[in-house]
Parts: C-alpha cells; sequence; structure tokens
C-alpha cells in the first residue's frame, strides 16, 4: 500500500514537474521579457555565488592531487599528474560538483524564496498588479540559472587547476607554464564540449526544480522550509541522472 | 427615495454577483452566492473562519476561477476575460491583502512603484515619484519611503499596503481582513483610514471582516455570508437585531 502511495507521489511530482516545465517554454519566454530582473538575477545567482564556487572548487582540485599522487607515484606516472587531474576535473569532477554546490545555494534560496512569497500572497499580489508572476518570477530565474551555471563551471575548473598547480607543487618543482603546458596538451576539444555542454542542463535542472518547489509550495512556514529541502534534494539527484545519460549520449557520438 | 431609485439602476452597480460556485474537492465554499455592491457603497461580508469569504474576494479579483456563476465588474464577467483584458480590470480594482503581501525585496518606494510601471507604461519618473509620496502621505507615512518592509510595524506595514492599493487610484477596493493581527488601537486607526479614503476618492468596498468594530465603523451594509450563501443583508443595526439564530450568535 504505500509502495502504491510512494509510486503515485512520485508519478505526479514527475508530471506537474514536467507541466510546469513545458509551461516554461511555451509561457515563461514570450514578450515582454522581463530583462532587469533576469539581469538583478544573474547578478545574484552567477556573482553572488563564485565566492563559495571558487573555494570548493580550489579545495577539490588541491585535494583531489593530493589524493592521486601516491596511486600514480607507485605506478611510475607521476608526472601525469597535471595530466589526469585536468582531464578528471573538466570532464567530470568540476561540472558536477560546482553544479551540486550550486544546488545546495541557489536551489534552496530560490525554493524558500518563491516559497515564503507564495506564503505570504505576495505572487498573487504580483498578479493583481498586472505582472505575469511566472515570467517575472520563473523565467528570470531559470534562464539565468541555466546561463550563469556553466561560466561558474568554467571559472570553477580554472580555479581547481590552479590549487591542482599547488597540490602538485607540494612534492615537486613544475613550474608554471610547464604545468599549464601538460594540462592543455592532453585535453582535447572532446573533453571539453561535452563537459560545458552537460553544465547548461544541470543549470536548467536546478532553476525550474526551484522554482517548482517554491511556486507550488503549501501553505505555512513548514512547506516552506520543504519547499527549499525538497528542491536541493530533488535537483542533486536529478543532476545525477542528466551526468549519466550525458555520459551515454558521449560515448555514443565518441566523444 | 430619489436617491434609493438612482443607486438601484443598473448603471451603479460597479460588482453583480450571480450564482456563483466554488468548491474543493467534496468541501463546497460557496453555493449559488449572490451579491450586488453600488457605486461609493461600503460593504462588508461578514462570516466565521472558514465560511468562504476570501475564496469569495479572490474569485471577484480573478485569482480563483469559480466552478459556475458570474461575476461581473463594470459590465466584464471576469471568469470570461482573458489575461490583457482581467489586467485592465485590476487596475480599476484595489485589493489590500490579509497578509499585507508587501515584497520583501524592495523598498516602501518600489513597493508602491511597482503596480505603477506596470499599468501606466508611459508615466515619467517624476510623476511616479509624485504620486508615491502623495499615496503615502494619504497613510501618514511619507517618511517611510526608503524603508524596507521588515524594518516597519504591523500597522506601518498595512497602511504602507494600502497606500500600494491607492496608487493606482482604483474605483473599487477589495479589502481581506484589513484589521486581522493587528491590536484594538491600530485596528480602529486602519478602519478610519479606510473610511477616510473612501470619503476623499469616492471608491466603492467591499470588505471582507469577521471584526466587529471594522463592520460597525466601516459598512453601509452588511452581508453575512453562511452556509456559502447570502443569508442575510441590510445596516448594521437590522442585522444586529435580527432574530435569527444564526445570525444573533455573531453579535453574541
Amino acid at each position: 500500500m504505500s509502495l502504491k502511495s510512494d509510486l503515485k507521489s512520485f508519478l505526479t511530482l514527475n508530471g506537474e514537474l514536467f507541466r510546469f516545465t513545458m509551461r516554461f517554454f511555451s509561457h515563461g519566454l514570450n514578450s515582454p521579457f522581463e530583462f532587469s530582473e533576469f539581469l538583478k538575477q544573474c547578478y545574484v545567482i552567477g556573482y553572488k555565488s563564485l565566492p563559495l564556487i571558487g573555494l570548493t572548487a580550489f579545495i577539490m582540485g588541491l585535494v583531489l592531487t593530493m589524493q592521486l599522487r601516491p596511486s600514480m607515484a607507485d605506478y611510475g606516472v607521476e608526472t601525469q599528474l597535471p595530466a589526469i587531474v585536468a582531464i578528471a576535473v573538466i570532464r567530470e569532477v568540476g561540472p558536477v560538483i560546482t553544479a551540486l554546490i550550486f544546488a545546495g545555494k541557489i536551489g534552496s534560496s530560490i525554493g524558500a524564496e518563491l516559497g515564503s512569497m507564495k506564503v505570504t500572497e505576495q505572487i498573487d499580489a504580483m498578479e493583481v498588479s498586472g505582472t505575469n508572476p511566472f515570467r517575472y518570477l520563473v523565467a528570470t530565474r531559470v534562464l539565468a540559472c541555466t546561463l550563469m551555471l556553466p561560466i561558474l563551471v568554467m571559472l570553477g575548473d580554472a580555479i581547481s587547476l590552479y590549487g591542482a598547480y599547488l597540490g602538485v607543487n607540494i612534492h615537486t618543482n613544475t613550474s608554471f607554464t610547464l604545468y599549464w603546458t601538460q594540462v592543455f596538451d592532453n585535453l582535447t576539444f572532446g573533453d571539453v564540449l561535452p563537459a560545458f555542454t552537460k553544465s547548461f542542463f544541470f543549470g536548467f535542472a536546478v532553476g525550474i526544480i526551484g522554482c517548482y518547489k517554491g511556486y507550488t509550495s503549501s501553505k505555512g512556514t513548514e512547506g516552506v522550509g520543504r519547499s527549499a529541502n525538497s528542491a536541493v534534494v530533488v535537483s542533486s539527484v536529478i543532476i545525477f541522472v542528466i551526468d549519466l545519460l550525458a555520459v551515454q549520449v558521449t560515448d555514443i557520438l565518441n566523444y | 427615495m430619489l436617491s434609493e431609485l438612482k443607486l438601484n439602476t443598473k448603471a451603479n452597480k460597479v460588482i453583480i454577483i450571480k450564482g456563483l460556485y466554488k468548491s474543493f474537492g467534496d468541501n463546497h465554499v460557496l453555493m449559488d452566492f449572490d451579491f450586488e455592491l453600488i457605486k461609493g457603497e461600503s460593504v462588508v461580508v461578514l462570516g466565521k473562519s472558514g465560511s468562504g469569504k476570501s475564496v469569495l474576494i479572490k474569485c471577484i479579483i480573478g485569482l480563483i476561477k469559480p466552478d459556475r456563476g458570474s461575476i461581473h465588474i463594470f459590465g466584464h464577467n471576469i471568469p470570461d476575460l482573458d489575461h490583457d483584458k482581467l489586467d485592465q480590470i485590476r487596475a480599476k480594482v484595489g485589493f489590500l491583502f490579509q497578509s499585507n503581501a508587501l515584497y520583501d525585496s524592495m523598498t516602501v518606494r518600489e513597493n508602491l512603484e511597482f503596480p505603477l510601471r506596470r499599468h501606466w507604461l508611459e508615466v515619467s519618473q517624476k510623476e511616479v515619484d509624485n504620486m508615491v509620496i502623495s499615496a503615502l502621505e494619504d497613510v501618514g507615512l511619507a517618511h517611510t519611503i526608503d524603508m524596507m518592509p521588515v524594518e516597519l510595524s504591523g500597522g506601518m506595514r498595512k497602511r504602507v499596503a494600502l497606500a500600494r492599493t491607492l496608487i493606482l487610484k482604483p474605483e473599487i477596493i477589495l479589502y481581506d481582513e484589513p484589521t486581522t493581527g493587528l491590536d484594538t488601537i491600530t485596528s480602529k486607526e486602519i478602519i478610519e483610514l479606510m473610511v477616510e479614503i473612501q470619503q476623499k476618492y469616492k471608491t466603492s468596498s467591499l470588505i471582507i471582516s469577521h471584526d466587529m468594530n471594522c463592520v460597525r465603523m466601516a459598512s453601509d451594509r452588511v452581508v453575512m455570508l453562511i452556509d456559502g450563501k447570502c443569508y442575510a443583508s441590510g445596516t448594521f443595526n437590522e442585522i444586529k437585531q435580527s432574530v435569527d439564530p444564526k445570525v444573533k450568535l455573531f453579535f453574541e
């Protein structure tokens, strides 16, 4: 009985989320587009997330290098450390970790913000004021997430590789030029493009799920908390699902 | 007598509701509710909590779609209107939310500018500033113009919300429980302000309330919403003297 109701609520969630996404494509981007609100969201979602993303990316690059070194030294390929770290960071670790941090910070904040606006009737007030709240609140945030996450991923990758450079230099003395030459010599277009492309999908998923959870929040402060929490949980799971699909597609396309 | 006849002509009826029905699953909230609001009149809809008062007012402004029935505002049936036409009607109808619904992320000035910018696209910044200051002066809060809603007290927030409602110079104002959550003194001030605004701007008012002070001070007519229907209607004194047990309950 419980399994049946769980399955029903899972399917209902998927159906409603699909309808919400279709509404974004059919109505969200129609004229007049709320350009000033979109720019504001780009600033809040993109620029204000940079310190957190930068810090975690730096630590991730440094730690990954330090963890890989002993195994690579055992196999006698320690000199290939910059290449391995670069491929791991650019292809997988960078986009996924950045997207997860992004989901934690932005997904929860969107879920809580829209949820609290819903509970305090601000969304209704917006509609009464002659504004389409879906276009003003949802479309701008989803689009800002979709466009800002790939930029954050690129910056995060660069910072992460700088962290890796410091990690490499803990035990050896590798020049800055040599390190970056080794990194770029081993990276191909096929490493960068799929990773960059999937980060657009990650950003879209975080934005649409955060907005959906907030916009459909049930009444009361408990509902707001639940919206913020489930926005993070669902978008984190979806990030891994998209990653899995992206790997399959990349494999089929021989990248 | 002459004024009564004038009041009852169709042209003077700004809101006409006929056979309004709304249910949520098995919960039948409004059942063939009929109502009329005459120009310049102030009507209080009185009913106990959960009787469907807020549903009624949200149906009127088009936030909730009724299952059946008609809601004519200035001759337009609200459930049949498309979004653009509905926005044109909403520009003439102010709505004061129970929770005030001030935008947390905006200052008082931005809160007041928001509906103005949306409905009146051709207005200059200087005109906007003048209208914002004028609306805030009407509610006695011009000094709060650059404050955030979180910095204001409950009564001040209600006044700012009222100023935002007034800024488009609406012909009808809908009040959803305007005194909920306020102390007795602040409630009285808000009710006096509502009456003052109605007299100054000659607006028609529909007030949803279960606050007897509000009913007594602000109503020309009282409508009792009981069992989803317009159960009784009359002046405050007429309703108060009713011998119907369901009506009497409100005055005990």
